[in-house]
Parts: C-alpha cells; sequence; structure tokens
C-alpha cells in the first residue's frame, strides 16, 4: 500500500495572523483561550520555572501556521521515515492531516479506534471528551496547557479495548513549516485492562533552523493490567519554542513506559506526570536529550504515588555541549497510606564543553513511612581513563568521544526492549551529535 | 525553684525541661513591641553605637519591609510570625561581666540551671553567655588572650575593633540577602566577635549560649568570625529556651571568614522549645586552602529554616556540612546546605540525615553551584532519612547547577524506615521497643554523631533516646 497525500482543496493563501490574536480555534474552545488570556505568565520567583530562561517563552513573533501546498505536503511525507515494521502511520503537517495508514490486521480488530483527533471528536465525542485533557498541568505549565486546548485541532486518538494486544508499533508524525508557524499536537491514549499498545510521536521541522513553536499535550491512560510504551521524539528545529505537557494515569498492576528523546528546539520545556493511582501499578519515565549550541532543555517531572505497592522508575540523561543548558526538576511523592511504594530517580548530566551548565533538582516529598525512594544526580564530564582506553586502542579523539557518548546515552534507549524502536532513535541522536563530531 | 511550671504531662520530655524555667527579669531597657525606625534608634542609642551602625540599621530595616516573605518557597508557616507583637530588644543595661561574682543573682540561677560554669570548669576556653540580648557573662581564659584572641559580644567587638570587624562585617550575608538577614542587620544585639591571628590554633572550642527569655521575644544575635591566615578555631553553641505559649522568633546572623589556610569549625546543637521560629542564616567565605566546617544539630523548634553555607573563594578551599534533623510533632525541621564554588580545585561534602517522628517532618533543601570555567571542582552530597511514622514526612529538594567540564557533582538520597525485622530481632534479645528504636536511631546518626565534639555527642544520643521515648506505640 502507498501512502498517499489526503485531498485538500487547495486554499489560497490566507493572511497572517498573530497567535496572539487569533482566538480559539473554534468556538467550542474559547473558554480555553479565555483562560489562556486570564493566565499568568510565569514569573522569575516561582519554583516551577527556577533557573529557566523565561524570555524564551515569548510568544509574540509566532503566528497561526499556513496550510501546505501539495508538494510541500509530499515532500514531508517522503521524509517522515519511522521504524520499519508499524501497525499504522498518520503524518500531520501544520495541524493538518497528510497521510493516515492502517497495516496491520491488529488495527482493525473489532473495537480498537485509531483516528484523527477531529473525526474521533465527531464521530466518539463522548468518549474523547471523558479523557480529553482531564488532567491539570501542575507543574507549572497551565497557561501552556490552556493555550493548547484553544488551538489543538490535529493529533491522534488511540482506543484499545479490553484484552487487545497491538505488537506492532503505531506511528504518528507532526510536522511544523513556515516561519513563526505554530502547531499544537495532541496525543491521547485509552488502554483498556489488559491492553498493549505502543506509540511513537515523531516531532519535526521542514527547516531545522526556522524559529516556530510546537505546544503539544499527550494524555495517556492505562486500565488495570494495560501496558503501554509511548515515545516522544522530539526534533523540532533548534530555533524553535516547544512545549509538551504529558500525564500518565496508570491504573491497577498497570505499566507504563514513557521516554522523551530531545535533539531540537532551542528552548524546550518537557512536563510529565505520572499518577500511580491503584495498587500494583509502574511507570517508567526515561529521557536522553543531546543538547548543543545555545539550546536550553528545561524539563520537570513529578512521580504522584498515591496507592500502596506502586513503582516508579525513572532515568533522565543529558549530554551537553557549547553552551547548552538543561534544568532537570523532579519530584517523588509519596502520599499519606502509599505504602511499599518503590520509588528511584536518577539524572545524569554528562558535560563536554567548558561552556555547557546543567541544573539539577532531584525532589522527594514523602508522607508514608514504609517505602523505598532513592534519588540520584550526577554531573560530570567524560572520564580521563576510559578516554585514555579507547585512545590507546588506536581510535582517533573524535571517535573516542562520540563512542562514550553514545554509550552514555545508550543505556536509556535499551530500556525500551524494543530494538527497533532503539535503533531509530539512536540515530536520531548520533545524527545529531556526530554532525558536529 | 521553678518547678511548678513544669507540666507533669510533659515529664518524658526531659531534655526540653533542662532549660524550661523562666525568672521574672526586670529589663532595665526595653525597646516594647513591634518595629520601625524608632526602635532603631533606641537600639543603637541604648548600645552607645557609632554612627555608622545607626545608619546601616535603618538602611536595613527598609530593605526587610520592602522584602516579600519566601513563601513562594517556605513554609506557609511563616504567616503566622506576627512582626508587630515581638519585642526587638531587652537587656539589662550592664557591660557583659568578666567575672562570675558580677553577674545578676537572678541571671546567674538561670545559667546555674544551665550549667554553665560546670561546662567551663571542664575544657572550655572562654564563656559568651546571651542572656536574651546582651551577653552578661564573658571570659576568656587568659592563655587564649594572650595568644592575642579576640572573643567578645557583637557590640563590643564592632566598637573596640572596628578595624577588624567593618572590613567583614555584613560582606559575607549582605544584609539583602533574605527578609530575615535583613531583620537581623536591623535590629541585631548580641552574638559573638572571634579574631584570630595568622598562625593560631586555639586548643578548646570557644563555646556561647544562647536562650530566649522574655516570651514574644525575638533573639536576633550576630556572629562574625575570622580565623586568619594559618589559624584553627572551633566554636560550639548549644541552644535552650524556656516554652511559652505564643510564638517566639530567632533569627540569627553567622559570618565566618576563614583566610588563607584557616580552619574554622562551627558546631551548633539547636533546641529551641517547640514554640521557636528558628529562622537563621549562616554563612562562610573559605579563602584559598581553608577549610570550614559547620556541624549542625536541629532537634528543637517549630520551624527551623537554616542552610549554612560556605562560599568557596580561593584555590583548594574545602566546605563541608554535616546535619542532623530530629522532626518531632508539630515540628518542621527545613534544613539544608549551599556549596558556592567560586575557584578551581574547591572541594565540598554535605551529608545530611533526618529523622522524622510522629507528625513530624524533616525537609533538606541544597544548592550547590559550580560556575563557569573552574577545573578540578567536587561535590558530594549524601542525604538519608528515616520515617518513624506513619503520618511523619520528609522531603528532599536540592538543586545542583555545574557548568563545564572540569568538575564532578553527585548527589543521593534515600528514604527508609526502621527495618521491622531489626526491632524484632533486637526485642527477642530481650530490649523493650523503646530501647530498640533508639538502638536504630542511633545507629542510623552514628557516623555523623561521632563528628561532634565528645560532650555534644554524648548529650545528642541522649536526645534522641528521650526522643524516641514517646513516639512508640
Amino acid at each position: 500500500m502507498t501512502p498517499a497525500v489526503l485531498e485538500i482543496e487547495s486554499t489560497p493563501e490566507i493572511e497572517t495572523v498573530r497567535l496572539l490574536d487569533a482566538g480559539p480555534a473554534t468556538e467550542a474552545q474559547r473558554p480555553h483561550w479565555e483562560a489562556f488570556q486570564a493566565s499568568p505568565v510565569p514569573v522569575r520567583n516561582e519554583e516551577a520555572w527556577r533557573f529557566s530562561n523565561l524570555k524564551a517563552l515569548d510568544l509574540a513573533r509566532f503566528t497561526a501556521a499556513q496550510p501546505l501546498d501539495e508538494s510541500a505536503r509530499e515532500e514531508l511525507l517522503g521524509r517522515s521515515v519511522g521504524v520499519p515494521a508499524t501497525a499504522g502511520r498518520m503524518v500531520f503537517a501544520n495541524d493538518a492531516l497528510v497521510a493516515r495508514e492502517i497495516l496491520a490486521d491488529t488495527l482493525k480488530q473489532k473495537g480498537v479506534l485509531w483516528l484523527p483527533l477531529e473525526q474521533a471528536l465527531a464521530e466518539h465525542g463522548d468518549l474523547v471528551r471523558s479523557r480529553f485533557m482531564r488532567e491539570e498541568a501542575i507543574l507549572g505549565g497551565a497557561r501552556f496547557a490552556a493555550l493548547h486546548a484553544s488551538q489543538v485541532r490535529a493529533g491522534t486518538f488511540l482506543y484499545v479495548p479490553k484484552g487487545v494486544e497491538i505488537d506492532l508499533p503505531i506511528e504518528a508524525f507532526h510536522w511544523l513549516s513556515g516561519e513563526n508557524a505554530s502547531v499544537f499536537p495532541h496525543t491521547l491514549i485509552v488502554a483498556e485492562a489488559n491492553s498493549k499498545v505502543t506509540m511513537l510521536d515523531y516531532f519535526e521541522s521542514a527547516d531545522s533552523q526556522a524559529p516556530g513553536f510546537a505546544c503539544g499535550v499527550n494524555d495517556l491512560w492505562l486500565g488495570d493490567g494495560a501496558q503501554v510504551t509511548y515515545v516522544c521524539a522530539q526534533n523540532w528545529s533548534h530555533q524553535a519554542l516547544g512545549v509538551q505537557i504529558n500525564s500518565t494515569v496508570v491504573g491497577r498492576d498497570a505499566k507504563a513506559r514513557v521516554l522523551t528523546v530531545n535533539t531540537g528546539c532551542r528552548y524546550f520545556r518537557s512536563e510529565s506526570v505520572s499518577h500511580l493511582r491503584a495498587p500494583g501499578g509502574s511507570s517508567d519515565m526515561l529521557a536522553v536529550t543531546v543538547a548543543e549550541d545555545a539550546q536550553e532543555i528545561d524539563q520537570r517531572t513529578f512521580q504522584i504515588h498515591e496507592a500502596p505497592n506502586t513503582s516508579s522508575d525513572l532515568l533522565y540523561k543529558n549530554a551537553l555541549d557549547n553552551s547548552a543548558r538543561t534544568i532537570f526538576s523532579g519530584l517523588i511523592r509519596v502520599s499519606p497510606g502509599a505504602h511499599k511504594t518503590d520509588a528511584y530517580q536518577k539524572v545524569r548530566n554528562l558535560l563536554l564543553s567548558d561552556e555547557a551548565e546543567a541544573n539539577s533538582m532531584p525532589g522527594l516529598e514523602i508522607e508514608a513511612d514504609d517505602v523505598r525512594c532513592t534519588h540520584g544526580a550526577t554531573s560530570g564530564q567524560i572520564e580521563e581513563e576510559e578516554l585514555f582506553y579507547l585512545l590507546s586502542r588506536g581510535i582517533p579523539l573524535k571517535e573516542s568521544q562520540r563512542l562514550i557518548v553514545h554509550g552514555f546515552l545508550e543505556e536509556v534507549l535499551e530500556r525500551l526492549a524494543a530494538p527497533a524502536i532503539a535503533e531509530r532513535l539512536g540515530g536520531q541522536l548520533h545524527e545529531k551529535f556526530d554532525a558536529k563530531h | 525553684m521553678s518547678t511548678e511550671l513544669l507540666d507533669p504531662a510533659q515529664q518524658i520530655d526531659i531534655d526540653r525541661t533542662v532549660g524550661d524555667f523562666r525568672y521574672d527579669v526586670k529589663h532595665e531597657f526595653d525597646a516594647g513591641v513591634g518595629l520601625d525606625h524608632s526602635t532603631i534608634d533606641y537600639i543603637s542609642g541604648v548600645k552607645g553605637e557609632p554612627d555608622w551602625i545607626r545608619e546601616w540599621r535603618h538602611k536595613a530595616l527598609d530593605v526587610f519591609l520592602s522584602k516579600p516573605m519566601p513563601t513562594n518557597w517556605a513554609s506557609k508557616d511563616l504567616e503566622n510570625i506576627v512582626f508587630e507583637n515581638i519585642r526587638y530588644y531587652l537587656a539589662g543595661g550592664q557591660k557583659p561581666s568578666r567575672s562570675w561574682e558580677d553577674v545578676p543573682e537572678d541571671m546567674k540561677r538561670t545559667f546555674e540551671r544551665l550549667g554553665i560554669p560546670e561546662q567551663e570548669r571542664k575544657f572550655l576556653a572562654g564563656v559568651e553567655a546571651q542572656f536574651d540580648s546582651e551577653a552578661v557573662y564573658s571570659n576568656i581564659k587568659a592563655a587564649v588572650g594572650e595568644q592575642g584572641v579576640i572573643f567578645c559580644g557583637s557590640t563590643e567587638g564592632l566598637i573596640k575593633h572596628p578595624e577588624i570587624f567593618k572590613k567583614w562585617f555584613g560582606k559575607v550575608i549582605p544584609t539583602g540577602d533574605n527578609k530575615f538577614s535583613a531583620l537581623n542587620s536591623a535590629v541585631f544585639s548580641g552574638g559573638s566577635f572571634i579574631y584570630v591571628p595568622p598562625g593560631v590554633k586555639v586548643k578548646h572550642p570557644l563555646q556561647a549560649y544562647f536562650r530566649i527569655n522574655a516570651e514574644n521575644f525575638g533573639q536576633f544575635e550576630r556572629t562574625l568570625i575570622i580565623a586568619d591566615e594559618g589559624s584553627e578555631v572551633m566554636y560550639m553553641e548549644g541552644c535552650t529556651a524556656p516554652k511559652f505559649e505564643t510564638a517566639t522568633l530567632h533569627s540569627a546572623v553567622v559570618e565566618l571568614v576563614a583566610m588563607k589556610g584557616a580552619k574554622i569549625q562551627y558546631v551548633t546543637v539547636q533546641n529551641w522549645s517547640p514554640n521557636v521560629f528558628n529562622l537563621v542564616t549562616k554563612r562562610a567565605i573559605a579563602h584559598e586552602e581553608a577549610e570550614v566546617k559547620w556541624i549542625d544539630c536541629n532537634i528543637g523548634s517549630r520551624l527551623t529554616m537554616k542552610y549554612p553555607g560556605v562560599v568557596l573563594k580561593g584555590r583548594k578551599a574545602r566546605g563541608e556540612v554535616i546535619s542532623i534533623a530530629l522532626a518531632s510533632d508539630g515540628q518542621h525541621q527545613d534544613t539544608g546546605a549551599k556549596m558556592i564554588h567560586a575557584a578551581d580545585e574547591t572541594t565540598s561534602n554535605i551529608v545530611s540525615k533526618s529523622i522524622s517522628i510522629g507528625e513530624g517532618r524533616a525537609t533538606y533543601r541544597g544548592l550547590v553551584h559550580v560556575p563557569k570555567h573552574l577545573k578540578g571542582c567536587k561535590n558530594n552530597t549524601e542525604c538519608d532519612a528515616l520515617l518513624i511514622n506513619s503520618h511523619s514526612r520528609t522531603d528532599t529538594y536540592p538543586a545542583i547547577t555545574v557548568r563545564g567540564t572540569g568538575n564532578a557533582c553527585q548527589h543521593e538520597a534515600s528514604v527508609s524506615q526502621i527495618s521491622e525485622e531489626q526491632i524484632f530481632y533486637m526485642m527477642s534479645r530481650g530490649l523493650t521497643e523503646a530501647q530498640a528504636m533508639s538502638l536504630s536511631v542511633n545507629g542510623f546518626v552514628n557516623d555523623l554523631v561521632r563528628q561532634f565534639p565528645m560532650e555534644y555527642s554524648v548529650e545528642l544520643k541522649r536526645l534522641i533516646d528521650l526522643e524516641m521515648e514517646g513516639s512508640v506505640g
């Protein structure tokens, strides 16, 4: 089956509208627009924005995205390369659907819904609305969540009924095209009891140096015993402002795994929350970042244990070069009564230049006593000994450094236990890192 | 004696009752309740201070009034401090006494219960006992004085030794550092001034006691310690305070300056009564190859916020914070450490252990900063928390900033509870549950307690035992 660009009536060039003057995308979204306009702009002394470069958050220059002509859509579709074998794929450009392919029979199984958000709202409105942005953005990004809710048009809705397992991963590409354009990708996954699915979002810019704005939200709902792996491969333009807000709600004995791979954006803000609401649930939170030049990657996480016998395991790794900055602020909260919680949090920064700066704020709030909670944060550089070993084996310096950095990052990707996906994501990381080294 | 003031139900709380007594002391000088610029003039006038310090206080008051409460990150409990209801200055009106006989009888009785003369007999080089605002008893052992060591109250220091005092006063902790350092700068009285000349190694620890005696009375001592090149000094501070119904504020500022190659150890055992807000700013500057070590133990108070810091300003300077916090019912110990690396090859170490009992809450808050272009800086941070009851709470909020490739920072924290197996094992060997718990807790903090001076570590273990007695069952 050859993917075909969907027919869209050719639209004449419309006037550029400033995002801040745009108003809501539809009348139904007006309350969100009003909430956005009423929400305070983050200020310096807010803990949720500590160390953040607030200047980067100025939205004044961004505009509503323009529809793309067919050749541009064709080109972006051609560049949408994910993993070799998938169950299905959707491609969006500037918040409009470009292509949708359903490949695996499991996706056609009775009851599985995998739809563009607009279609899902039209055909399964009650189901979508019952889960759409139900979790508040509690890590400082409420203003951006409101903006997203007021603008969102494109995205994927995936509903996996009870007991259905989808073996191959499902993919969605979101392209941002045009100087200062903005997009609002949305992903909503509802996995019913004992279902299993893996989904990947790829965030890409048509021009890797064009300024732009991407403000995405993804919500994952795991029923009892469900297993969901969600990957966000963030490769927006190096001049883009990106905000991504995630919430994962984990049911009884369910298993969530979220991995974010960051190579793009001038400033990227990621907020990720795991709600462990029922006994036996577990959540793996993973991220790997290669930041260089003046990139700033600002990641905030929250592991909320609300029920006994839950576990969470966070591993974030950052490799920083040139004058890149990273911020990691993570909190583990164990609520009263959430006994036998097992929570782990680790952030590791590898600094490759004298100008790079890593900020780490690993936090704990423990209100139950029968728990095992540990966190760790390290910041360091390539070990002389490791480098010496490789050099003594005749490997040139640049290559040795490259190998060490790859090895450092690889550990996170291996945690997926999915070699094909790890290879695709590794490629994204290496491409960026190797371009300079 | 004043045993009628003791609540029989609190008998178990022996550690606190050591300081839980109060005599009616007639304060000759009393600045009244509340704070405005006339209070500053009053304090400065009574103390006979030079004009520069009066001006300095007035400016500090403006800074204090202009600064918001740090409740954007700190406990909302701070809002319960009513600044208008606090007395900012009280003093007996006399100069610090050199001999025990000169001390007024009623104050002497208070000190005798605190055991100061005994302490002195043991091995202390000098005693600087602060009763309310002023040091009323000040004595330096002849041997120390002969070495050229200056050990006196802060007021005496700024009047008699302005050439040393002015150079560093307010330089380590500027007035505007935070709201409470500004408050202290405006109304400070009491505290110690120590100067150790180059090369002098003070063999015995210098010691001061601070007490809060009058109800609704804030205590704002100001301590400045300067250890000149190659010198060494250890300073110990222990606190007890009587119990009162309404909240009392204690807001000290402690500045340490360790010149090239100098070593300073500052030991605190804080056991304020559970109505005290203890909001203290402590910071040191360590010059080249200097070492500063804060040993900090917080057992009492309602809310303590204290993050001793070291600015590692010279090459190869070293900073260390060893911290133990014990939070019982109704208490919030919000403690931690700050390490600012500002030179190559500087190293810092933070070890923090906290124990939360009953509904107590312990918080570790840390800051480690390694700015650009430094080489060979190292930081190690370890925070361990022990929870003893399902209602207790512990938090950890470190912030670590590292720039550049030549440095290494690591932070580790863990939270655990006393193992049921351990308790079972000890009880099967005939220990009571309380004894078993005490033993476990003492084991948890043992490696830190051993770093305290002997008499403190003994006292500390006893305090932990007593705290544990009420917590089981």
